[in-house]
């Protein structure tokens, strides 16, 4: 199957491998990975900012270029939330745009949850060996219900085991530009993310989102905890360790 | 009440660094989280149970003017009088003509955050009347003047200690620290009160159009007295509280305590219908009841009205994780938490509540818990953009906003914008790969390291065939 890969673009500023790991993961799964050059931002910082219009440009812009792929993955549960559900409240109005809103939104997966339930993707071909905890990103969990699936892969992988952090499902404080507006509070909720990670003692905090990635990464080593790794599941399960 | 909603980023830092608070605040967890958890499980059919209360509620604010209209009608025909105020100085002014009019100067007063919108208390004082609350967390915020943090549980924000400090101060007693003392010393003081008092003023969780009753949920026993020892009682509500019918309003039950406290049912569920009839020996002899309007009237018919739902049982606050680092004070006004980053702004104005509709990482937990399925983020995000719509937000963030929604549609600018700070950061944060500051995000800088990117573009990488 054609599957469009919408990297995002934090991952695209912060941490191209991510993507990279995505694209290993997906053609492990038999996928024919496509990759739009001129993707940038599904509109979302807009959208949630008030700004509509700058949000339904960037929307526009994006279906067009996803077009002609019958599935879009996005390795963020928040990008694949803001296509999958807000994309159709923010054109619920135009009737001129509706139904390329609902064909494209209703193809789009969350990369965990594509490749656990879409995909179904049998052999994992990352190697890693070691403690992880799982961080269920908001939007990825409330959203589109994103919460077994990376467990079940996860749990895949021989080297792996899982300890599960108290109030996983609790937000780390990230919230896009709340994490600037609002910092302190925002580092106080990442504050608690972060003693909840410490008590399960695991080498690794893994999450489906980069935003809540570098707000959980910032604070830990912040708070002189430069052990702990924090890394994307793609990277997990694409076992591409690298650093890049 | 006085709106400080304005001051919300600052009271929130200063109550970040409140250790006493942050203490308190731990509470939440287990006390309101968990038991609600524990709470919905007993119910085999929850979710079912949700759907019909959010659509009993729905239907009310459809048909709004309906129910309050028979309502009215039902009410008066069992010798209550109903009084509409549009504003909250309105309701203060029908309570003091009710005293005055019947000689009254002392008044009980159970919990209503109705009367918190109206600064009730301030307002009959002023007028010679005396108030006293009964709710014990509103007794001892009333001794330590200060207002709810907390829509259920008002006094949240203090401790054991704080609370036998301000008894000993103010009662004159031996200092205890058992809580079951500290209830009996509080029951001593106020139960002369309920004896002398000749008014009573309580809230309305709900009203119930069918019968013409005033429905109030309460754990301490203090609602049952306020309402029918005085001779006169005074109910103040919102028009929203309106649902049609006995059956409605059990729904309704199965779901309020269970968000709020995490119990299956309050110690007490009192139904006050008329005044007190000729052959029954206890109840008001005059039933007065206050719907107030103050705004809700005014998100009928637009994007919030949806909020009209709301039953007040908290579930948002408790499970908001903003909520729970800053506590309710730091909101400025009656309501706090997702709840009252809708309300503040839709009733006291989007100007003077500027960052509420911002104070949230839409998490989305506040609309999981919801008993009434309120999309609260939705109604935040709606606010948002008709503060962007009236150009109420700085300046420097519209600004950042333009700037980056306007590369982001040119992706070859874009490209070379990105290019060029990915490559930046990456120098700027040297062999740790992290910065410690960074100019323009020292919101972000001030608590936390920023991990610095890879020093090239996805985009890149993949035109140029590399893997990383």
């Amino acid at each position: 199957m054609r599957v469009g890969l919408f990297v995002t673009c934090l991952v695209d500023l912060m941490r191209p491998r991510i993507g990279f790991a995505a694209i290993r993961l997906l053609e492990s799964a038999g996928c024919e990975v496509v990759v739009p050059a001129t993707q940038t931002c599904c509109g979302q910082p807009g959208y949630n900012s008030g700004e509509q219009t700058s949000a339904k440009a960037l929307a526009r812009k994006l279906i067009g270029e996803f077009d002609g792929c019958e599935y879009v993955v996005v390795p963020s549960g928040s990008c694949a939330g803001m296509i999958r559900v807000h994309y159709p409240a923010l054109f619920k109005d135009d009737p001129t745009m509706i139904d390329a809103v609902n064909r494209l939104s209703s193809r789009t997966y969350e990369l965990a949850d594509f490749l656990a339930n879409v995909a179904k993707l049998k052999h994992i071909p990352g190697r890693f060996s070691g403690s992880l905890t799982y961080h269920d990103s908001c939007s990825g969990l409330r959203e589109l219900g994103v919460q077994a699936q990376p467990r079940a892969l996860l749990s895949k992988m021989p080297g792996v085991s899982i300890t599960e952090m108290r109030e996983a499902t609790t937000c780390c404080g990230f919230g896009g530009t709340f994490s600037v507006k609002f910092g302190e509070i925002s580092a106080a909720m990442a504050d608690k993310k972060c003693q909840h990670i410490a008590q399960t003692g695991a080498d690794a905090v893994v999450a489906g989102d980069l935003g809540c990635l570098l707000n959980i990464e910032g604070r830990l080593r912040r708070r002189g905890d430069v052990h702990t790794r924090v890394l994307h599941i793609a990277e997990v399960l694409a076992g591409d360790e690298r650093e890049g | 009440m006085q709106v400080t909603a304005m001051h919300f980023k600052r009271k929130a830092a200063e109550n970040l660094h409140n250790e006493k608070l942050q203490r308190a605040l731990e509470r939440l967890q287990s006390k309101f989280v968990d038991s609600r958890a524990a709470a919905n499980a007993e119910l085999p059919n929850f979710e079912e149970i949700r759907n019909a209360a959010a659509e009993i509620r729905r239907k009310v604010t459809e048909n709004l003017d309906r129910y309050l209209l028979r309502f009215e009608q039902e009410a008066t025909a069992r010798g209550a009088v109903v009084h509409w105020a549009e504003t909250p100085d309105d309701a203060n002014r029908i309570v003091a003509d009710i005293a005055r009019q019947y000689g009254l100067r002392k008044a009980v007063k159970s919990k209503s955050m109705v009367s918190e919108e109206c600064a009730l208390n301030d307002h009959l004082a002023s007028e010679g009347v005396e108030v006293l609350e009964t709710d014990l967390g509103e007794y001892i915020l009333q001794l330590a003047k200060e207002p709810p943090s907390h829509i259920v549980a008002p006094v949240v924000h203090k401790s054991k200690e704080d609370i036998s400090d301000l008894f000993e101060k103010k009662h004159h007693r031996t200092r205890t620290t058992q809580i079951a003392e500290l209830c009996r010393e509080a029951r001593e003081i106020l139960r002369p009160g309920f004896l002398a008092a000749e008014l009573g003023i309580s809230g309305g969780n709900f009203i119930i159009a069918e019968t013409g009753s005033v429905l109030i949920v309460t754990n301490e026993g203090n609602g049952r007295l306020t309402t029918t020892l005085p001779r006169v009682h005074v109910a103040i509500t919102g028009i929203e509280k309106v649902v049609p019918t006995l059956e409605d309003v059990t729904t309704l039950l199965r779901l309020l305590p269970r968000a709020a406290t995490g119990q299956s049912i309050t110690n007490y569920v009192s139904v006050l219908t008329g005044t007190k009839g000729q052959k029954e020996t206890d109840g008001a002899e005059r039933f007065h009841i206050i719907l107030l309007d103050n705004g809700r009237s005014r998100l009928l018919g637009t994007e919030l009205q949806p909020m009209l739902r709301c039953i007040r049982c908290g579930a948002c606050m408790n499970h908001c994780p903003v909520y729970q680092n800053v506590g309710g004070h730091a909101y400025g006004w009656v309501y706090p938490g997702p709840m009252g980053s809708v309300l503040t702004p839709a009733f006291v104005g989007l100007a003077n509540a500027l960052d509420l509709p911002h104070a949230s990482t839409f998490c989305g937990e506040c609309a999981v818990v919801c008993p009434v399925k309120i999309p609260l983020p939705d109604l935040m995000r709606h606010l948002r953009t008709r503060q962007m719509e009236q150009r109420l937000r700085p300046w420097t963030e519209r600004a950042a906003l333009g700037v980056w929604s306007w590369m982001a549609r040119r992706p070859a600018v874009y490209a070379v914008g990105a290019r060029i700070i990915a490559r930046l950061l990456q120098l700027l944060a040297g062999d740790k790969k992290r910065l410690r500051y960074l100019i323009g995000v020292s919101g972000w800088t001030k608590g936390r390291d920023l991990p610095a990117p890879a020093g090239r573009t996805f985009r890149d990488l993949y035109k140029s065939g590399k893997s990383s």
